[in-house]
């Protein structure tokens, strides 16, 4: 199923739509992050009562939310208005339900497999890459849509 | 060390159920064959301030490269309700000590505030949460003791209900299958297990006062009253740890025995010696416990050492992933490759790591009944981290000095070996 909405998803940036139209999810309110339109970006803002700085690239932006604790969640945009990619880094972890919207059911899935211990979590399925890792007081990771990255942009620069 | 003494003898006869290399390794034998630190680290037998500490598959029968002790805890002020506790995690990534509700016998006293609201918290992994009440328990580890010290009790049944904001981290694990062991142990080099950042804002997602089991508040918390490093609250031999762990044979080990020894200076077991110190950034910084590692001409200025993480994570290129579904995240190289780094602390410090990079699969594949790998390595999402978890410890005496103690040779936070 989670393979289904990705190829969905891709669908959409290419067409530069801004639906989530045959997402495997109820409808809800604009709900944000990964794999979803920008205009969700407002709403992660509003729920992580994060201040928000934009930072125009080659082919995305990057908005970056700081949250209160000082932990920063970055999402990266395209030109055509769909999340690609979020990193975060910092003191605490972010609220990853809402940052990595859809995507959340995959991290927890992976977590309740056989993995790395408590201080290291990686996913990479088709169409689905989340690493995590770090400590308290600095947790650091990042979550993307390999088919989703524009054209010429390096995952490096996704962090 | 002298293998002739019996306390000594005692930890040689340990080690004969691990493997035969092993023993090798804390009686000064020879260690070319051994992954790992390589040269002889010498661990110090039982006393008052050294726990064993033993890698094996863990509770779930699972596990690798995971390093556990057993704690005894009382009601406060009680001599004879009391519970040992095994198959308790050893994590220098994190501070203060948990135990799964399921694994306590004992009705510890619960922490409240002046207004009589329970203090819980929401305890952030990488891989999830865990949520349950603090209390107050008499730890006793080895011979060292620490009176009235706040715990948080995982999976409290009175506290079931997990906060919206909470379960949004990540995972659940407030269960012994989930969680991974009985308990942890966090001796990492923090005072507190949150510090700064949850005193700044409530909206930290870890503390919360609870007028009810179903109405719970976020909050900020004083340092004083954060779940602390139980280390801290030690009479004596409270200025930092020491984890000490024989080297491992290439293709890997059932089972590992070592000391994790308190105190670093306080006794004439715990030595700086030549140990060379790696300064950490402080807490409230943005390289908090963390120095720069340089490998392949790159510089990983938010690394660690981490006796909770069990493999080295870093990300490398050059490493083929190995196959799988799902992917593992570990590192399948065609054959074992030999690297060289250098690990350099905020005090410019440096010193040279060594390190190998075997097949994982290979390495699984090599018994089901191994739970140790000096080897082992995998992703980390970060191009400018260096996890450096138990493999590292593997032939090493890795000390973790805790922020603002004091040793003879420098002032925590820092890592030395």
């Amino acid at each position: 199923m989670r393979n289904g909405t990705v190829g969905t998803l891709f669908g959409i940036f290419v067409g530069g739509l801004a639906t989530l139209a045959g997402a495997c999810v109820a409808p809800r309110a604009a709900h944000a992050a990964l794999g979803a339109p920008y205009a969700s970006i407002a709403t992660d803002q509003t729920t992580l009562k994060a201040s928000i700085k934009v930072t125009p690239r080659s082919s995305y932006e990057v908005h970056e939310l700081t949250l209160a604790s000082g932990t920063s969640v970055r999402e990266y945009v395209t030109n055509g208005g769909a999340v690609f990619a979020v990193a975060w880094n910092g003191p605490t972890m972010p609220n990853l339900r809402q940052t990595l919207g859809d995507y959340f059911a995959n991290y927890t899935a992976a977590a309740s497999a056989a993995h790395g211990g408590h201080n290291h979590l990686a996913v990479r399925q088709d169409g689905l890459v989340i690493q995590a890792g770090g400590h308290m007081r600095a947790f650091t990771g990042r979550a993307y849509l390999p088919q989703a990255i524009p054209a010429g942009v390096s995952i490096d620069e996704l962090r | 060390m002298n293998c002739v003494k019996s306390a000594a003898a005692a930890v040689c006869q340990a080690l004969v159920i691990g493997t035969s290399i092993a023993i090798l390794v804390a009686c000064g034998g020879k260690s070319s064959t051994l992954s790992g630190g390589g040269s002889t680290n010498p661990i110090a037998p039982a006393a008052s301030n050294v726990a064993a500490a033993v890698v094996n598959a863990g509770p779930s029968g699972n596990d690798v490269n995971t390093l556990f002790t057993s704690v005894t805890i009382c009601v406060p002020g009680s001599t004879t309700s009391c519970q040992t506790i095994d198959d308790i995690e050893i994590d220098t990534g994190s501070s203060g000590l948990r135990v799964l509700a399921s694994a306590l016998s004992l009705s510890l006293p619960t922490v409240t505030d002046t207004n009589g609201n329970n203090l819980l918290e929401c305890t952030q992994f990488v891989d999830g949460v865990s949520w349950g009440p603090i209390a107050t328990a008499d730890l006793t580890v080895a011979g060292e003791t620490a009176a009235s010290l706040p715990i948080q009790v995982i999976g409290d049944t009175t506290f079931s209900s997990v906060p919206a904001d909470c379960s949004s981290i990540g995972t659940v694990e407030d269960t012994v299958s989930s969680f991974g062991a009985n308990g942890i142990l966090g001796i990492g080099v923090f005072t507190q297990d949150c510090g700064v950042a949850c005193t700044i804002a409530p909206a930290n997602g870890v503390y919360y006062a609870c007028s009810s089991p179903t109405e719970c508040t976020a909050i900020t918390l004083a340092l004083t009253s954060q779940v602390p490093n139980p280390a801290t609250y030690f009479a004596t031999d409270n200025n930092g740890v020491i984890i000490e762990l024989p080297g491992v044979a290439t293709t890997g080990a059932a089972t590992v025995t070592g000391s994790i020894v308190f105190g670093v200076d306080t006794e004439t077991n715990n030595a700086s010696g030549k140990a060379t110190v790696i300064t950490v950034g402080g807490d409230g910084t943005s390289d908090a416990g963390n120095f720069t590692t340089n490998f392949n001409s790159a510089s990983y200025d938010a690394s660690f050492f981490d006796a909770g993480s069990n493999g080295l994570y870093f990300n490398d290129s050059s490493l083929s992933e190995c196959p799988g579904t799902p992917p593992s995240g570990y590192y399948c190289p065609a054959g074992t490759e030999n690297f060289a780094a250098t690990v350099v602390g905020l005090n410019n410090a440096s010193a040279n790591v060594n390190f190998s990079v075997a097949n994982a699969d290979t390495l699984f594949n090599g018994g089901a009944s191994l739970t140790a790998f000096a080897n082992l390595a995998g992703t980390f999402p970060q191009d400018d981290s260096f996890d450096w978890g138990l493999p590292f410890f593997f032939g090493r005496n890795v000390y973790f000095v805790f922020e603002g103690k004091s040793t003879s040779v420098g002032t925590g936070p820092y890592n030395a070996f």
